[in-house]
């Protein structure tokens, strides 16, 4: 009888997610307004920083790309029926194994040669630093949230060390490798748009949106059109009826981790073959974190996790341009500001559904009323 | 109401845009992660914008940093508005610099503990090891046990500069001193956590240490509230932080970031600025120990003039400090 | 109804509502229920799941607020906008679930919310007085210092009901009271009821099962998708006729069927034992054989086992001794998986199908290869073969009369009914030999029940053997063949149906071994 009040499908897809999204804004803006700027401009700096320039919409999907590897990382395993927190570690040691081979291979082999190695070296090692603490839940019952924490700090301590001692390129002071060798470099979309014959102001934004793309193509497939995922998502639903169907949860939660591990283990594609060119300190910069409620607003669907990835992008992109023009919009507002959407949009989701079902309710009443 | 706010930030464009056409002077600064708040090196760096701007009464612009790929943007953002100068503070960001400086060769650039070898970037570098070296010395002589400590933040190659200078200080006074040396951590969140600096402090405290030098950031202030907690001397760093702990703060190691960044910008504005690399030690006065009215109980004659005579010969190269190099 | 003391002016209804109207969203729960229950009486309110009786009474105890209609208590209108006004207006209710700390004592649960001062003690020597006289006057003997935990079912209700006469209770209104009782228990309860019925209080029992309307109520309410349908007397209507309302057309209580001709045996389970997690034995030294075309009842209240021996032959529980033979291999010893098992011929219709038989956010095809997914039909080459699945479903629809006939439909959004068709089509659909049935018909109406039943007797007349665990005596004793009745983990007895009747099952069931016994 509580049950979750009911909206009809397209206001839950589409209505709520507005709703929810104009109030985390409008509450933004009074807190830009109390900081003494006004909050319509600040809207508009947002929105044009984000999508008003080929440039700014380049940034805005650069971030999205990384935001869809982790986003789609976090889904995979929700729908196994658990909560990868461990996205930011995965990535980052994904890093190491995309690097390694672009270390290796740049230079000295074609792209189209290094691309695919890189892409197995980055999911091989997201998946490995995945696998400990799947094996930890299946087995052990260990928690996978706590352990998947702990092997985000075990996982920044590995790389530090890696490359305060191990890859450093000698005689400099940054933590970081040596830069990749050219075949290693992710083409720019603007390079490549060129060669279509198109004018694109260059930014970060490269080939590596369209991995992207296709990895959440390949998990809407894998999760909803085969029997590997039919079976993840009955043991992620209801674990009681996966044993009546005779499949074994615990071998679930390990393969689920191992695709999560690897998606975002790709990440590094877009962030080092595609950005720095070089593996360097934490480099996913909160981006496994950021795929959580990427993942949680877009319903982990690969649809909605493209869309909720492109609004936190812009939100990452048209914050730094609002901290860039407006002074008294320090980082700290920005994230702020992300944390707020990120509030209304996952945590008080349900907040809004209330009403806006009692509206709809209302509407549905009179309807009957007149008919 | 409603039209006046926007009309007022179109009015701040405008002011932008015109004054990148006047070829006014702009000076701009970009932070890295830590923040110009950090209470240590990147805010150091704004005192010196900061006093630059109440000097000469032009308005710097600053960027902090919150991505890796923000600092390439950030950069590429203050050239393209007519940026004169552009500072960056802190060695992660060298590529950046090196890829901006390449795409803008008319805009000047400086790094501050980083190198970039270009036509017009400023790679301002510090000596830490000499100060550090000064520093050991000290806490050579004040110490009573013969033991030492050490408490860096994040282990990177910058930290073990600092480590290898002060040990070698320690051991220049007293070759039979022992020195212990932890770093705080792996993640950068290691150079913001007070609670495990006191912790390490602490440690080595018990171990028998009564001096602990720190190059920790904001943890560094865990190890000195320990220190003056057990009644033990610490050795402040970057700044002059004699002051938070009167009596129990042996020195500073100071890192004149503040005055390199205020002369980056006033060189840049007078046509004096000169590019190339450029290392701010002892000889310079770019780094030193702190003396004030807060240590100068703890800082005897004779440790003064011990200090000021290294000091001479470290500048004179009578004395060679090792400095670290990653591998 | 005229007053007994013969007064010219018949007294206002103890409990009366007044068309009563509530919505949860696009359901419209209750439309416009008028209700009244006479002082010192027991008024029946029946109606299948979903008929809104249990709305009605949340709104009665200040769960819900209804959205439109009045509530009278002893002709005063009052306004119940919680359970604690409720309780102020003299209204006590029963749940399905118990609402009881476990670990507290009986005087500790009674008095919890009403301890009257800060302070424990003087509070509960009050309590035990007054509670040692409510138990003499009704019959409600609860040791009273006994933690809940350790106390019996039976009496738990019993606590249930103390605390509300406790806080004052003049209307008791109890939420399908017997569904945990053993039939001698329900029994008691009964007596209990009648026993309040005569001192002047009201009771309200809601229930589906038309036995205990018919044993205990002097009137009866029944309700239909959210409308009441009738008002009758008890002593002038029949099952038969309640059922007609409730279902709103004719139903067979009990289907016809023919005597059973078993052939050879299938499945023989030989001192089967299962422990549980805490390494407590469940199911203690069981044998029992099943043969093709015969029906066989596991009896016995909830709890004593039957659970843990239906997932034990399912292969999701492993035995900790014992065989189970299927077709000449023992499932124990290969430790054959539930996957394994239903390749062997070995269907379950789960007993708690929302728990482990349908994945309630699935749709209805989704679930309809629940157990079946890697079956080649439903598989093309690495992707699952979405029109043959739905084409399945559709064709499994219309075979079992599931209704709506949607397969994209959530199956969460299906009547019990409806669910449970869609579950056992899944399961005989692959033409198993032999079937594990729990629960056949729980949480499913009545029009359901009818189907379900002439299903599985039509079974086994195709030569299956079919295993069906029960707490409903009714239906083991309409459908079984053979009677195990399970006490304590152990098979207690077996009674051919012929000579079965519900006072002996109940007996073995409540542990007395053996025959005979009346």
């Amino acid at each position: 009888m509580n049950a979750p009040a009911k909206l009809p499908r397209w206001a839950e897809l589409g209505l709520l997610p507005l709703v929810n999204l104009a109030a985390a804004l409008l509450l933004s803006g009074v807190i830009v307004k109390v900081l003494g700027e006004s909050p319509w401009a600040a809207l508009k700096l947002l929105a044009s920083g984000s999508l008003g320039s080929e440039e700014n919409i380049g940034y805005t999907l650069y971030y999205a790309t990384n935001f869809m590897f982790t986003g789609l990382a976090v889904a995979v395993a929700y729908h196994a029926g658990l909560f990868n927190i461990g996205g930011e570690g995965q990535a980052y040691v994904g890093g190491l194994g995309v690097g390694l081979v672009a270390l290796w291979l740049g230079g000295r082999a074609p792209f189209l040669v290094v691309l695919p190695v890189a892409i197995l070296g980055g999911a091989v090692f997201g998946a490995a630093w995945a696998f400990i603490p799947a094996w930890l839940q299946a087995r052990r019952g260990s928690h996978i949230v706590i352990t998947t924490i702990m092997f985000n700090f075990i996982g920044s301590a590995l790389m530090t060390y890696l490359l305060v001692n191990v890859l450093i390129k000698p005689g400099q002071q940054s933590p970081e490798t040596r830069e990749f060798g050219a075949t290693a470099f992710m083409p720019a979309a603007s390079d490549l748009l060129a060669k279509a014959g198109i004018d694109f102001s260059p930014s970060p934004l490269n080939l590596a949106f369209v991995v992207a793309l296709g990895a959440g193509a390949l998990v809407w497939v894998l999760v909803w059109r085969t029997r590997w995922g039919y079976a993840l998502r009955v043991a992620g639903q209801n674990q009681a009826a996966a044993v009546y169907a005779g499949i074994s949860p615990p071998r679930i939660i390990v393969q689920s981790m191992l695709l999560s591990g690897a998606l975002a283990g790709c990440l590094a594609l877009n962030e080092l073959m595609g950005s720095q060119h070089r593996i360097l300190i934490d480099f996913p910069g909160g981006a496994g974190f950021v795929g959580i409620a990427v993942a949680l607003m877009g319903r982990n669907h690969p649809a909605g996790i493209f869309l909720s990835a492109v609004l936190f992008g812009a939100l990452a992109q048209g914050g730094s341009q609002l901290s860039f023009d407006m002074p008294k919009i320090n980082r700290d507002m920005v994230v702020v500001i992300q944390g707020l959407v990120i509030l209304f949009c996952g945590a008080l989701e349900n907040v809004m559904r209330a009403p806006l079902a009692a509206v709809f309710a209302r509407l549905a009443g009179r309807r009957e009323a007149e008919g | 109401m409603r039209p006046i706010p926007s009309v007022r930030a179109l009015v701040a464009l405008a002011c932008l845009a015109a004054g990148a056409r006047a070829a006014d002077f702009l000076p701009a600064i970009v932070y890295d992660m830590g923040g110009k708040f950090d209470r240590s090196f990147n805010q150091s760096a704004s005192d010196g914008a900061a006093k630059f701007a109440k000097d000469t009464g032009i308005a710097v612009r600053d960027f902090e940093i919150t991505n890796a790929a923000q600092r390439e943007q950030a950069m590429t953002q203050f050239a393209r508005r007519g940026a004169s100068v552009i500072v960056a503070i802190g060695f992660d960001q060298a590529s950046a610099v090196e890829a901006v400086a390449k795409k803008f060769p008319n805009v000047k650039f400086a790094i501050v503990d980083g190198t970039v070898d270009l036509p017009n970037v400023q790679s301002i570098n510090f000596r830490e090891q000499e100060s550090s070296f000064l520093c050991g010395m000290a806490a050579a002589m004040a110490s009573k046990t013969g033991k030492v400590g050490f408490v860096g933040g994040m282990d990177v190659p910058l930290i073990r500069k600092f480590a290898l200078g002060y040990v070698e200080g320690v051991h220049y006074v007293n070759p039979a001193a022992e020195v212990f040396e932890n770093m705080t951590g792996t993640t950068p969140a290691a150079w913001n956590d007070p609670t495990k600096g006191a912790e390490l402090a602490k440690s080595q405290f018990g171990r028998g240490a009564d001096v602990v030098f720190h190059a920790a950031g904001g943890t560094g202030l865990g190890v000195m509230q320990a220190a003056a907690d057990m009644g033990k001397l610490s050795i402040g760093c970057d700044s002059n932080q004699d002051y938070l702990h009167p009596g129990s703060v042996l020195t500073s190691a100071v890192k004149r970031v503040d005055t390199a960044v205020y002369q980056t910008f006033l060189g840049a504005k007078n046509g004096t600025w000169k590019p190339g690399k450029i290392y701010l030690g002892l000889a310079e006065d770019g780094v030193g120990f702190s003396l004030d009215e807060h240590n100068r109980k703890l800082i005897t004659p004779e440790i003064e003039a011990k200090l000021d005579e290294a000091r001479a010969d470290i500048i004179a190269g009578k004395i060679k400090v090792s400095e670290y190099h990653a591998q | 109804m005229l007053d007994e003391g013969g007064a010219a002016v018949p007294a206002p209804p103890a409990l009366e509502l007044r068309n009563i109207d509530k919505r949860f969203g696009a359901v419209h729960a209750n439309r416009a229920v008028s209700f009244a229950a006479a002082r010192g009486s027991i008024h029946g309110l029946i109606g299948e799941n979903g008929a809104g009786k249990s709305t009605l009474m949340n709104i009665v105890y200040g769960f819900h607020r209804a959205d439109d209609g009045e509530i009278l208590v002893d002709g005063r209108r009052v306004d119940i906008g919680s359970p604690q006004d409720a309780i102020a207006a003299g209204i006590g209710m029963v749940h399905q679930h118990f609402m009881l700390v476990e670990n507290f004592t009986v005087l500790e649960n009674v008095v919890l919310g009403v301890e009257g001062g800060a302070l424990l003690r003087g509070g509960l020597d009050r309590a035990r007085g007054e509670l040692e006289k409510l138990a003499r006057d009704y019959g409600l003997e609860v040791p009273l210092d006994t933690v809940v935990a350790e106390l019996p079912v039976g009496l738990q209700q019993r606590v249930e009901i103390l605390k509300a006469l406790y806080r004052r209770a003049e209307i008791l209104i109890l939420d399908e009271p017997t569904a945990v009782l053993t039939p001698q228990e329900a029994e008691q309860l009964f007596r209990m009821l009648r026993l309040l019925r005569d001192q002047g209080k009201t009771v309200v029992l809601v229930t589906h099962k038309l036995r205990e309307i018919m044993a205990v109520t002097d009137r009866v309410t029944v309700m239909r998708q959210g409308a009441v349908v009738g008002e009758v007397a008890t002593g002038t209507t029949s099952p038969r006729e309640l059922a007609e309302k409730m279902v709103g057309r004719a139903v067979l209580l009990r289907v016809e069927k023919g005597p059973a001709r078993p052939g050879e045996t299938l499945l023989s389970v030989r001192d089967l034992e299962v422990r549980d997690r805490f390494d407590v034995a469940r199911v203690r030294g069981v044998s029992f054989e099943l043969r093709a075309g015969e029906i066989v009842g596991v009896a016995g209240v909830s709890g004593n086992g039957q659970s843990e021996l239906l997932e034990a032959l399912a292969g999701i529980r492993m035995p900790s001794r014992g065989g189970i033979i299927l077709g000449g291999r023992d499932l124990v010893r290969e430790q054959l998986d539930p996957r394994r098992r239903r390749a062997l011929g070995l269907a379950h219709v789960p007993e708690d199908r929302l728990r482990m038989g349908v994945v309630t956010g699935f749709s209805a095809e989704d679930n309809t290869i629940l157990g079946y997914h890697d079956r080649a039909a439903y598989n093309r080459g690495l992707l699952l073969n979405r029109p043959a699945i739905h084409a399945e479903c559709e064709r499994e629809m219309a075979a079992h009369d599931v209704r709506p006939a949607l397969p994209g439909l959530r199956i969460a959004a299906f009547s019990g009914g409806n669910q449970q068709k869609l579950v056992l089509a899944r399961e005989i659909d692959v033409d198993p030999r032999v079937l594990l049935i729990g629960q056949p018909t729980r949480g499913v109406d009545i029009g359901a029940i009818e189907f379900i039943h002439k299903k599985l007797i039509a079974l086994r007349d195709a030569g299956k053997a079919l295993l069906i665990v029960s707490v409903e005596l009714e239906e083991i004793l309409g459908l079984a063949d053979r009677i195990l009745v399970m006490n304590a983990g152990e098979i207690v007895g077996e009674v051919a149906r012929a000579d079965a009747t519900e006072e002996k099952l109940g007996l073995m069931m409540a542990g007395v071994k053996g025959e005979g016994h009346a």
